[in-house]
Formats: C-alpha cells, structure tokens, sequence
C-alpha cells in the first residue's frame, strides 16, 4: 500500500522530547552507588541460596528466588575481558569520544560480567581474558560511570 | 472439546522506505484498513463488526505518551474494544489471538505502526530502554550489546566475516522479489566486506536500514472465517519468553529465550521435529550475525554450527526470509508483524516472486529488547 506522492504543502514540524526527571534509585541500588562514589568500593550480593555473586546488585536471585539484598560481598577492582566491541559511531548518548572499547568485564569475587568502557590499550590488542583494573572517576559521579573506565594491568 | 482456533483473514503491508516524512502513520494506518476492508468485506457495527483493535506502537519512536491516542480513530477504534502492545507486533497478533480464544471477541484487527525516521537517533532511542543507573550511563544501546553478542558468536560458531557478507546478499537478492521491502537493491559481499565498521564485528551494511512502515492483519474465530476469506491461515502455535535483564547475566549465544519461545510454541502446535516441520522461516534478523544465531535457536541448525550451515547453504534450503526478513529493512516494534504478515501471503500462495512453492506451514520469529533478549514464535498454517 502507497500514500499519496504529493509532497507539496506538507509541513514537517521540529520538536525535542526532554525531561528533567528524577529516578530512585531504590535502597540496594543506592548503597551500590553511593559505595562506588564515597568509597570506590565496587559492592556485589551473594546469593546464599545458589551460591552466585551478582553485579549490578539486585534486590532477589532471579534464579531462586531468594531474597540476597543485604548479602553484600567487596569485589576486587581487577577482573578480566569476556566479550568486547569497538563503538565507532558517534552519538550524544555515548559517555566517550569513539572510537572506544566497550567491553563485558568480570571483576574477580564475581560471577557475572557488566558492560563497561576500556581504554589504555589497542584495540587490535584486546583478547578475552584480557586483565584490566579499574580506574576511578576524578570527581563524584552518581551511576556506574563512578567507575571512569578499565585499563589493562 | 473441540480445541478453538483463529484465523488471519486478510494482511496488508506498507511499504518499508527509509523516510516517509510525507505521509503520517496515522495515514499509512487508514490506507492499511481500507485495504483490508476491501479484501475481507468487515464493518464496524456493533452486531457482528469488529470487537477490538489492538494497535502497536512505541511512545519514543512516535513522540508521543500512550501513541495509541494518536491513531485509534483512525483505525475504527473508537467505541468498541481498544488495547495497546508495547512490545514488539507479533506480540500484538498473540494478543489479538488470545482475546478471541477467551471467547470474549470473534474479530480483532491488529494494526502496527513505527517511524524510526522522525527520531534523530535510532541508537539514542534504544538507550533510552535501559536504566539508568547501570546501563544507560554508560551507552548502551541495540547496536553496541548487539555488537558485544556478535563477537562471542562469531568465535563460538565458526562465523566469518565473509559468511555474513553472504548473508547480507542473499537477503538483498531476496528482497528484490518483495515489493514490500525497502532496500531491494542486490548488494555485492565484496561490498558489505568494504562497508565501514559501525561497532566490530558489525559492519554499516550487517545493520538493517531505518525504515518507516505499517502493517494490518484481521483475525477472526473459526466460526466466522468463512465470512471474510476462502483462504483462512490458522495461527497453531505462539509463545515468548524473556531473558534476564543484565546483560552479563545472560549467556549471549546460547540462545535461552529463543530455545523456550519455539519449544513452547511447537509444542502447542503439535510438532515434534522443528528441523523438517517449516517450509517458510521468516526471522527477525536486525544485524547479518543474528540470522545464523536465531536458526540455532530455532533447532534449524546444530548448536555451534552457524557458520558451517550458512558455507552449506542452509537458509536458503530450508525457506528462511523469502522476503528478504529484516535485514533489507523494517522499523524495530513491527519487524516480527511483518515477518507474519509474508508467511500469511506465503501460506496464502500470494507471495509473488518470492512464493515458496506449496508453503502449507511458517515460523514468524521476532527478537527485540537488546543482544536478542526477548524472543517470540508464531506458527502459521494454511
């Protein structure tokens, strides 16, 4: 099915969706991050129940259904590359100036990788396994950005 | 108990172009139902006319908070039953399916509509759909986890650069046959090998194209099919199935949701052997990779054997995207409406060039939410 071709007399109206909104970041999100900023202590919860040790934390497992919220673990700052990309688009929704490394990283005491940003490091020289640490942000940041990047050991 | 059973009585397609500034969804939609009016003669009277529209939208693409409100009066919404999806459109045809099994409705029209032109950013939009604590802080969006899977995949499956080139060009050469796809031009592997890398492994020309399009199909009970088509095709079998939300917690090639979606709705068709059982695969393939992926998770193809299937040949052997599937471009939200809509036309023998000769039963697959992690299967029969 086809719409008319006439383009004459059609007028495209410019917008912009933007809110200023607010977003609670619920109490285990808010110990997570608020220890990530004050203390750059990366925090996971430990599932008693099927023994995994979840970040980002969450309030239950998914898989036991057991609640693990105050079950808090210190992870270690160092882990290892699981998957990774080179993001090579631009946009303003991208927390860096690609190209940059976007990479699964599974921080040691873990047993579930996140998505996070490399740098320091070729990325034709980047492997699965790979070891990397964190690098923290130079001033407060309230999401997991608190963590600046990783970079190789 | 005679087990119930619905019909898709009438599909009609716009035609997928990558900018429709001129026309409004809205306008597409009314074209759509006049169309589908003049195949399956429906009225909206309150005895016997249509019980429910169920339309299928998104608020970000469409600007707009409850974008059904921008669309119900023209698609004969208006006084009757009216239900949203915002969830991807095959999801929107399970639901119109669901509410004339309860017994509730005899005729549901489900409408889609999606431009991804009108945003300025596909990928700023798709950000948006995470948190904003963990994922949206630090840019994810569908093409950069996608991304993330592709590679995993790719090591895991023995799939090459090249073999996705092959990919791209079959569905181009598929395409060709559809009037309904958007790009339809044949495109060299050599040339989707040269393409710029967007996100490694994937490259500009793995990526589907921004498309605009809407898609309207009628469904009815199989007491009153008879009244609107002499070629009724039954829906047997649906399910979905979500994945974990972290991406981390999720095994990026294994397939989960997918593995679940197709045993549940095979199961409720009556097919025991996925493998022999389809003579029309039409899958939700956004990126080349997702296409050899998604037909492992189907059983169509050996775990781990991606690579090899498609050196073999085995999409092309076992019926997948006659129409060219997503990859020659339709807008995210409606790809899997459209997916079933071409394997009603097929079922129907009405799918032109691309007519897969004597097709009596179709997978209409979609996949959406980042990295694949919602996953939906709707078997056809004719």
């Amino acid at each position: 099915m086809d719409g008319g071709a006439d383009k004459e007399h059609c007028f495209v109206v410019e917008a912009r969706m933007a809110l200023p909104n607010e977003y609670f970041a619920g109490r285990t999100g808010s110990r997570f991050l608020t220890a990530l900023r004050d203390e750059k202590r990366i925090l996971g919860v430990r599932c008693p129940s099927c023994g995994m040790t979840f970040v980002p934390p969450r309030e239950y497992c998914e898989r036991c259904w057991s609640k693990i919220a105050e079950n808090w673990v210190e992870l270690e700052k160092e882990g290892e590359i699981v998957a990774h990309t080179v993001v090579r688009y631009e946009d303003r929704h991208l927390p860096k100036k690609p190209p940059y490394i976007l990479a699964l990283i599974q921080l040691k005491g873990a047993d579930t990788p996140f998505p996070h940003i490399v740098e320091g490091v070729d990325p034709a020289y980047v492997f699965p396994g790979m070891a990397v640490r964190a690098v923290f942000a130079k001033v407060p940041v309230n999401t997991l950005m608190g963590i600046d990047h990783f970079e190789p050991l | 108990m005679k087990k119930k059973r619905v019909a898709v009585c009438a599909v009609s397609q716009r035609r997928n172009e990558s900018d429709l500034w001129y026309e409004r969804f809205q306008g597409m939609l009314l074209d759509l139902l006049e169309d589908l009016r003049k195949q399956a003669g429906f009225h909206f009277e309150e005895e016997g006319g249509v019980d429910m529209v169920v339309s299928c939208s998104d608020d970000i693409f469409d600007a707009r908070t409850i974008s059904d409100g921008g669309v119900t009066d023209v698609l004969g919404a208006h006084f009757r039953a009216e239900e949203k999806i915002a969830q991807e459109g095959l999801n929107a045809v399970a639901y119109g399916a669901s509410v004339i099994l309860s017994g509730h409705a005899d005729l549901v029209l489900v409408m889609g509509h999606c431009k991804e032109s009108q945003g300025e950013s596909r990928n700023r939009i798709t950000n948006l759909g995470f948190d904003p604590f963990y994922g949206r802080a630090v840019g994810l969006d569908f093409t950069n986890t996608c991304a993330l899977q592709a590679r995993q995949y790719m090591t895991s499956s023995n799939v090459s650069d090249r073999d996705l080139a092959g990919v791209v060009a079959r569905a181009r050469r598929c395409g060709g046959n559809n009037p309904f796809a958007n790009a339809r031009q044949p495109v060299d592997p050599g040339k989707v090998m040269a393409s710029p890398m967007l996100c490694d492994p994937i490259r500009r020309l793995h990526a589907w194209p921004v498309s605009d399009g809407a898609v309207g199909m009628l469904l009815a009970s199989e007491e009153r099919a008879g009244e609107f088509t002499d070629k009724p095709v039954w829906i047997t079998g649906f399910s979905n199935c979500m994945d974990s939300y972290f991406l981390g917690d999720r095994n990026l090639v294994g397939n989960f949701a997918l593995r679940k979606a197709a045993g549940r709705a095979c199961a409720r068709a009556g097919i025991a052997n996925p493998a022999e059982a389809f003579d029309v695969v039409e899958l939700t393939d956004a990126f080349a990779y997702q296409q050899p992926l998604w037909l492992e998770g189907l059983g169509l193809c050996g775990e781990g054997r991606g690579g090899e299937f498609l050196r073999e040949g085995g999409p092309g052997k076992c019926g997948v995207n006659p129409s060219g599937g997503m990859l020659c471009g339709n807008p995210m939200m409606i790809a899997g409406l459209y997916r079933a809509a071409e394997s009603v036309l097929q079922l129907r023998g009405e799918a032109g060039k691309r007519q897969v000769k004597g097709a009596s039963c179709a997978l209409a697959h979609s996949s959406s939410g980042p990295a694949g992690q919602f996953q939906s299967v709707l078997i056809l029969e004719a």
